[in-house]
């Protein structure tokens, strides 16, 4: 159902979510302006399949939520990443890995 | 593991719905506040920078959907939607729900309850019975013959005494017998049973108890009888102090010693016992004499129950090689007979065999029916799925995904299917007991227990077809409406494009579905209509015309044999002088009747039977004057006379098919043959008739004076012009006259007596004919839908044609030819399936070719002329449109 912007790989969104929160909690804005920083303005989170991400990562219980105070000074939901979400995160950084190297040889071959 | 985590948040989600859609609504908020204040501080105007968030974020609505979905289990928050809103669009339109339940109902409805009719008397028989699964019917076999006997006592006390795999072993046969209680005698149909019977069927005595063991030895020993429930409420009054009051049966004095529980019927499928008595009285019931010695004597029905975890194939083995030991120790009576397990339902011995080839049709013609109204209900559907698409258009443009339009229709087919349902199995109930009614009127006495059984079995069968017949009817129309073209619906304003090419297609599909299984069944019922007036118009070999039969119950009177025999001369004479009546005589059986004839092995002067061949013959003891009363012709020599009594020799006319058999191009008059232990002189030869029913294979036939081996029982037989009404009152006035205690049985013709042998083959017919009927009506209505609404679509085209110089004949012509398009297809398709299909009838047919022309042709000209109405009426409404008012709309 999560509908993606082409700029991002179909089922990757998931991924950098919780790579977003590997280090600190984060509210939605935050984790879509992260992912826009760290990726040097290359990928665009579309909002709009944000928080459903987010739910289903919450459902799968690898992130948790609870309400903050933003820096802003508005109430916020803040997602942090549970233990179970580190080592998904870690599954799917090996994965991604694997098959970006096997893409890049196929294509890297004449 | 994680789907069930994730499984269980969401079920939590449902409960907390409230406040996750509130949670919601706050985080998203946040998420736009934030990002429009960073827009303003890079320098928009606040509701430039409102708008251009918000059109970066898409669809706000939407997207709180799809997280609602991921957080929420939705399906039951999804359902109760979808039902509340079905329910209220079912309810607006009242009309098309009624019309969609009605024929759903019909469907269900006869599916359910040919399938209860089923369970009650093929799969399911003797509910009341503790271990039904492991019941099985022990039929005996003869080597080279085919078809099934049933066993010696001996031979079945052989197997239960030598099995290691039965568990239980019952032995019963049907009796049928007069049951006296104080001055009222009453015929009545019982079991003769071993002694362990109640207790190996798991059936307790309600009151008193069930025999013992003692009482199934000693000849005749134990007068001891069990009673039914029904006879208990009915002719006892329901007596609570009945146990060891005594009652007469055939005359003998019995002692009540047990009530069976109210849902027990006894072990015969189709008719309830109203009593049971040890198997040691059997000579008590028999006329022809004891048997339980006689290994000849193939009389008694057998079930056994398995030991849990035996399969049937190792009770099988054991049984056969038990069957041969007999054969090795028994070589006279017992070589060439085996034995073969059978399941329940294929009992050879009662009436589910008779009720098995109609049963097997009806199912197969409610699965017809059945498909039939899927079609109409999804082409009724498909019309209103136009009419309903401005609906479904808003609902998609305001963001509702095209899955959950689906999920919505399918859910309103589901509505309208579970109503049809629950009328469905209401129908089956009312209809469980409808095969009585079928049954032809039996002899007094016999209580005839058809019934249908809705248990869980039925119950879940309908419920499967419940969701099996919304996927048939619902999915097409349901995913034909949520392949809406958005742009293109809305863009065309609300009268166009509602037809689109692939979905009258489908229409047309739907309805070429109903008139080719529609053209089936009335093939199927022309076929079997045919078959029955053929078998209806074979003659029986004697004259069913002017020919009455009655009797007069003597032995529930205690009539000994010299009162009987005085009693039927002096009644003789008395009929014989009644006017109009030109003569009359007496049979022990009457052919075509419930009862069965005597048969006996018999050694036939100058005939070398073959090692393995018995000789028998089957007989019927006759008074004078039997052949000119039943008018069937003597061949050579000459009928029996008021002579042929006691004091003469012994005589015996032959059927022409004896005659064949043991003396082929030989005359047989003055022939002997020798019948237990007498030899009988043959002094005629009577045309072969039949005796059963009129598709039996011919067997040697024979008669004997009445006189010669006189049995109490027995019918009168009178030719006569007169009715029944006259001759049952004046037989009764001349009854009573001789003994005013007596009264006669109601007189009825030969012609219906005869008539009552092919009940299952009119039953059948009449399925089939009102099936196919109602069939045809569900075609005819689905045509007439999808005509009229292909005219009311095309008004304004009409409207122009009409306007540019139409005339009502071309417009007719336009709309009609439609119409036959379909119909030609429907027929073609029908035929075709016809044609393929009607072969499985073929050994239900007599005489008549599967593919019988005249039931082909009269089944195309019905359907013609009942789909030519349905599109004539919506044609002749094209005719009748107001052009100026239908192009200015």
């Amino acid at each position: 159902m999560a509908r993606e912007k082409p700029d991002l790989v179909y089922g990757t969104l998931d991924m950098l979510i919780l790579k977003a929160l590997q280090h600190d909690p984060r509210h939605g804005l935050g984790i879509a302006d992260r992912i826009h920083q760290m990726s040097k303005d290359i990928l665009h989170v579309e909002q709009g399949s944000l928080y459903p991400a987010l739910y289903r990562l919450e459902a799968h219980g690898w992130i948790k939520a609870k309400w903050g105070v933003s820096d802003t000074n508005r109430k916020a939901r803040y997602y942090e990443l549970t233990a179970a979400g580190r080592k998904q995160l870690t599954a799917e950084k090996e994965h991604w890995l694997r098959i970006t190297k096997g893409i890049n040889r196929v294509l890297a071959g004449t | 593991m994680k789907t069930i985590r994730a499984a269980c948040w969401r079920l939590l989600g449902v409960f907390r719905k409230k406040r996750c859609d509130a949670e919601l609504a706050a985080e998203i908020q946040h998420h736009l506040d934030s990002l429009t204040e960073r827009k303003i501080a890079a320098g928009m105007s606040a509701s430039e920078a409102r708008n251009t968030t918000l059109r970066e974020f898409g669809g706000v609505e939407q997207c709180k959907e799809l997280a609602r979905e991921e957080r929420v289990w939705m399906w039951p928050d999804q359902l109760r939607q979808d039902l509340r809103f079905g329910l209220r669009m079912l309810r607006r339109s009242r009309a098309f729900s009624a019309l969609a339940i009605l024929c759903l109902t019909l469907g269900i409805g006869t599916t359910a309850a040919v399938f209860s009719w089923i369970e009650g008397i093929l799969f399911h028989p003797y509910p009341a019975v503790a271990h039904e699964e492991r019941m099985f019917v022990l039929a005996g076999t003869t080597r080279g013959a085919s078809g099934f006997n049933q066993l010696s006592y001996p031979d079945c006390i052989d197997f239960q005494k030598n099995s290691t795999l039965i568990e239980s072993f019952i032995v019963d046969q049907l009796i049928a017998t007069t049951l006296s209680i104080g001055d009222r005698a009453e015929r009545a149909i019982g079991g003769l049973v071993t002694p362990n019977y109640f207790e190996a069927l798991g059936v307790r005595p309600s009151l008193g108890r069930g025999f013992t063991p003692e009482e199934g030895v000693g000849r005749n020993a134990h007068p001891v009888a069990v009673i039914s429930y029904e006879t208990w409420k009915n002719r006892y009054q329901s007596d609570p102090e009945i146990i060891g009051k005594t009652q007469y049966l055939n005359g003998v004095r019995h002692t009540i010693i047990g009530v069976t529980p109210e849902n027990f019927h006894g072990t015969f499928v189709g008719v309830s016992f109203q009593f049971w008595v040890p198997i040691s009285t059997q000579e008590t019931f028999d006329p022809t004499g004891y048997k339980l010695e006689d290994r000849n004597a193939r009389a008694f029905e057998s079930f056994v129950f398995l030991k849990p975890g035996v399969t049937p194939r190792q009770a099988q083995e054991e049984l056969s090689s038990l069957a041969r030991r007999l054969e090795n120790d028994y070589p006279e009576t017992n070589r060439g007979h085996g034995v073969e397990l059978l399941p329940l339902w294929r009992s050879p011995f009662n009436v589910a065999a008779e009720m098995l080839p109609t049963l097997e049709i009806a199912f197969a013609v409610v699965l017809f029916v059945l498909l039939i109204a899927c079609a109409n209900v999804s082409t009724l559907l498909l019309v209103r799925s136009l009419i309903r698409q401005p609906e479904m258009t808003a609902r998609l443009a305001l963001g509702a995904g095209r899955g959950r339009l689906f999920q919505q229709l399918l859910t309103e087919g589901l509505i309208l299917s579970a109503c049809a349902t629950a009328g469905g199995i209401l129908v089956a109930h009312w209809c469980r007991n409808a095969l009585v009614l079928a049954f032809p009127a039996q002899a007094p006495g016999i209580i005839v227990n058809l019934p249908g059984q809705i248990d869980w079995r039925v119950l879940a069968v309908s419920a499967g077809v419940c969701v099996l017949a919304t996927l048939l009817f619902a999915l097409a129309p349901a995913i034909q409406a949520s392949k809406i073209d958005l742009a293109g619906a809305i863009n065309s304003g609300s009268s166009g494009v509602l037809g689109g090419r692939g979905r009258s297609r489908l229409r047309s599909a739907f309805v070429l579905i109903q008139m080719s299984l529609s053209f089936v069944l009335i093939v199927g019922a022309g076929l079997l209509m045919q078959s029955l007036q053929r078998i209806e118009g074979v003659s029986p070999g004697f004259s069913t015309e002017g020919v009455l039969l009655s009797g007069v119950d003597l032995l529930s009177a205690g009539y000994n044999a010299e009162r009987a025999k005085a009693f039927q001369d002096q009644l003789l004479e008395r009929v014989r002088a009644l006017p109009g009546v030109e003569a009359a005589t007496l049979a022990r059986v009457i052919p075509f009747g419930l009862r069965d004839f005597s048969s006996s092995p018999i050694t036939v002067e100058g005939y070398q039977a073959g090692a393995d061949e018995h000789p028998t013959g089957d007989y019927n003891q006759v008074g004078p004057d039997y052949f000119s009363v039943m008018g069937i012709p003597i061949v050579a020599g000459r009928e029996f006379a008021r002579t042929d009594d006691e004091n003469r020799p012994l005589v015996a006319v032959v059927d022409e098919t004896m005659v064949a058999k043991y003396w082929p191009g030989k005359h047989p008059i003055g022939r002997r043959f020798q019948m237990k232990d007498n030899w009988l002189e043959v002094v005629g030869v009577a045309k072969a008739s039949h005796y059963r029913t009129k598709l039996e294979t011919p067997k040697p036939f024979f008669y004997v004076p009445l006189r010669q081996n006189f049995t109490v029982q027995g019918g009168v037989l009178i030719r006569t012009r007169q009715g029944t009404a006259s001759m049952t009152s004046a037989l009764a006035r001349e009854v009573h006259a001789l003994d005013p205690n007596l009264a006669p049985v109601a007189a009825i013709t030969m012609h219906e007596h005869v008539d009552r042998g092919t009940y299952t083959q009119r039953l059948a017919v009449t399925l089939l004919g009102i099936f196919g009927g109602l069939a045809l009506l569900l075609a005819a209505i689905g045509l007439y839908a999808v005509m009229s609404y292909a005219v009311s679509q095309s008004t304004r085209e009409l409207a122009l044609r009409m306007a540019l110089g139409a005339r009502v004949s071309d417009l007719l012509g336009l709309v009609l030819a439609r119409g036959l398009l379909l119909i030609a297809g429907g027929l073609i398709l029908g035929a075709a399936a016809a044609f393929a299909l009607t072969r499985l009838l073929a050994n239900q047919l007599y005489q008549v070719s599967s593919h019988d022309p005249v039931a082909f042709g009269s089944a195309f000209i019905v359907m013609v002329i009942v789909a030519l109405f349905a599109c004539l009426l919506p044609a002749r409404r094209a005719t009748r449109i107001d052009p100026a008012g239908a192009l200015r709309a």
